[in-house]
């Protein structure tokens, strides 16, 4: 029984969350010592795959559907995966992973476990470790039934490059009955989206006012970062809801957060807790986020960001 | 226009998250319970279509008694009745199919969930209600504006939106954005007294099984302390980030 990976890609490029499904997928399919089956739409050069243990990929036409069609894109998934005699698919974490993971657990007759951390514990039956509680607590969760679907939290396994074959086939796009017609995408003007960002720094009430959030910005622009808000932030309109994190906003796994003028509350906390390094700057040495953070600064934003921002500046330009 | 909204009873968002049982139960001592956030958002948006679109909002729940009182508070916001599928709700393809086998008779023209449930995070019930229900699903849903015969809708994707029509029916799932927190409804005294006298249905539930059983739970690691950097000394900061934490 192979491994079948679904492959997203952004303007002709795989997006690097599923050259990490890949990765995982390689180590599962070495485990299980089957083979790795990929499945990409409209992708003209999937050649990369090679670099990260797939055998084969499946590559669709898309025939006019230029965007996302989750209807279509799980039917197709789940006709390889019968064809091709899968018994476990993995897909991202990313907004379209978790969008189409479960559809597909459904049509495939699968168990579907999201947030999944790590490699499976065991495999008859299939058991996972993923995060509940939106990051408060983990559970052990073992599938009742024969095929399985994981959608695979972000940043929590790694690129792991393997070579391999990479054979390309041109698979058949489903048809489907219904659809929700995509009449435009509006792409957010920040450079980096906070669930593919490696860094992401975060601004707080602490920061005043949406006047001030050229430091959060400055910053970010250095470092390459998302900018992210708490959630009285966006509700006060200072920031766009798209920011807003923590339990009630997005999940963040970055393997950097900042946050500024955030006091760290458990709300905030859990949303933001799988990011692996987390630093705080806050002028009150009482906030909660100091015992959530790494390393932390008591301090008042708007002296020590412009310091950190010009500092950093600095050195990448040396 | 008949709407479903279906709810999911969560522990408050300031709940210590403790388990019991050699960890292998979640500890409800001392939690309460509230309607699951992003299931608010959902039943916002149906209100107003009710007041609008002279919609009848019915509100849905897979849980054991103790679950009324949040049905009941739904009603105190404005939904017109409450069904509780009498079954502990095992995992998101369980509740699902509860839901359907409801939903099925009632012919219903727009069922909400929400995005997420905030305590076992599945994220499933939506996508696979949709499919028993053989509607369109839409996750993320932030828009739901009805324009004639069209619906115009809005799903949050990462780094953007995306605006997409289709028609009734129709299953989305909610999240902060399709309603804003200001407009959140806190049910008045006139709510709270007219949801005593709306039906609450207690419906037997479906043969169905579970997909997925939970053998255990953890809770993370605890944290070590905080390294403090002085002010003046924002270097050793980016000294300790580059080095020690090796992150940018
Ligand atoms: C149901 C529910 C869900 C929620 N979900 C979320 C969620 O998903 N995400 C979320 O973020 N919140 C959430 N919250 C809200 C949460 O409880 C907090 O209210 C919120 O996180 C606080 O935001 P904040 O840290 O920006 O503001 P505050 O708590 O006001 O903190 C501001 C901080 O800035 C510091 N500060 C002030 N001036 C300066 C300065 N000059 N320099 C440095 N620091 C300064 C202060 O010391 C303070 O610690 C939720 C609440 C509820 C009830």
């Amino acid at each position: 029984m192979s491994v079948l990976v679904y492959i997203e890609t952004q303007n002709q490029e795989i997006k690097k969350s599923s050259l990490e499904v890949a990765s995982y997928g390689r180590a599962i399919a070495d485990a299980k010592s089957t083979s790795l089956i990929a499945v990409c739409f409209g992708l003209e050069d999937s050649s990369q795959l090679a670099a990260y243990g797939v055998d084969k990929v499946f590559v669709i036409p898309t025939a006019g559907d230029i965007h996302f069609n989750a209807e279509r894109y799980s039917s197709t998934l789940v006709a390889i995966a019968k064809a091709e005699a899968v018994d476990l698919l993995i897909v991202s974490g990313s907004a379209n992973g978790r969008f189409i993971g479960p559809l597909i657990a459904i049509k495939f007759e699968a168990s579907y476990f999201s947030n999944v951390i790590g490699l499976p514990t065991a495999y008859d039956p299939v058991e996972v470790k993923r995060s509940c509680f939106t990051n408060k607590a983990f559970n052990h969760s073992i599938s009742k039934k024969d095929k399985v679907v994981i959608s695979l939290s972000s940043n929590s396994f790694g690129l792991h490059e393997k070579a391999a074959e990479a054979a390309p086939v041109e698979g058949t796009y489903s048809p489907s009955s219904f659809s929700l017609e995509v009449v435009t995408v509006e792409q957010s003007s920040a450079k980096v989206s906070i669930a593919d960002a490696d860094i992401v720094v975060s601004g707080g009430r602490g920061l005043k006012g949406p006047e001030n959030w050229h430091l959060i910005e400055e910053l970010a622009n250095v470092l390459g970062a998302a900018t992210a808000c708490s959630k009285p932030v966006s509700d006060m309109g200072w920031r766009p809801h798209s920011e807003h994190v923590g339990q009630t906003g997005k999940p963040v796994a970055s393997n950097l957060y900042i946050a500024i003028g955030v006091s760290g509350a458990i709300q905030h906390l859990a949303g933001i807790n799988s990011s692996k390094v987390k630093v705080v700057i806050n002028s009150d040495p009482e906030a909660p986020f100091f015992k959530a953070a790494d390393y932390g600064v008591v301090g008042d934003a708007f002296e020590v960001v412009p310091e950190l921002t010009s500092k950093l500046k600095a050195l990448k330009e040396a | 226009m008949k709407i479903l909204v279906c709810i999911s009873n969560v522990p408050d968002t300031t709940s210590k998250i403790n388990f019991t049982d050699e960890n292998r139960a979640f500890d409800t001592q001392g939690v309460t319970y509230i309607i699951n956030p992003n299931d608010e958002f959902g039943l916002t948006r149906a209100i107003w279509l009710q007041q609008q679109e002279e919609a009848t909002v019915t509100v849905a729940t897979v849980g054991e008694a103790s679950c009324e009182p949040i049905l009941r508070k739904c009603l105190a916001i404005g939904a017109d009745n409450a069904v509780r599928i009498d079954a502990f709700p095992e995992d998101g393809f369980y509740v699902a199919s509860q839901l359907a086998a409801y939903a099925e008779k009632e012919a219903f023209d727009l069922v909400i969930t929400g995005r997420e449930s905030i305590d076992y995070n599945g994220g499933m019930v939506g996508a696979m209600l949709a499919n028993y229900l053989e509607m369109p699903y839409l996750a993320n849903c932030i828009q739901l504006e009805k324009e004639g015969e069209s619906i115009l809708l809005q799903r949050e994707i990462d780094g953007g939106k995306e605006n997409l029509k289709g028609k009734l029916p129709l299953v989305i799932g909610a999240q902060k954005g399709l309603v804003e927190e200001k407009d959140l409804i806190i049910p008045n005294m006139r709510g709270i007294m007219q949801a005593r006298q709306k039906p609450l249905e207690v419906v037997t539930p479906i043969e169905s099984e579970a997909s997925s059983s939970i053998k255990s739970y953890e809770k993370p690691p605890a944290k070590g302390h905080v390294k403090l950097v002085d002010t003046g000394d924002i270097d050793q900061l980016i000294d300790l980030l580059q080095n020690e934490a090796n992150a940018i």
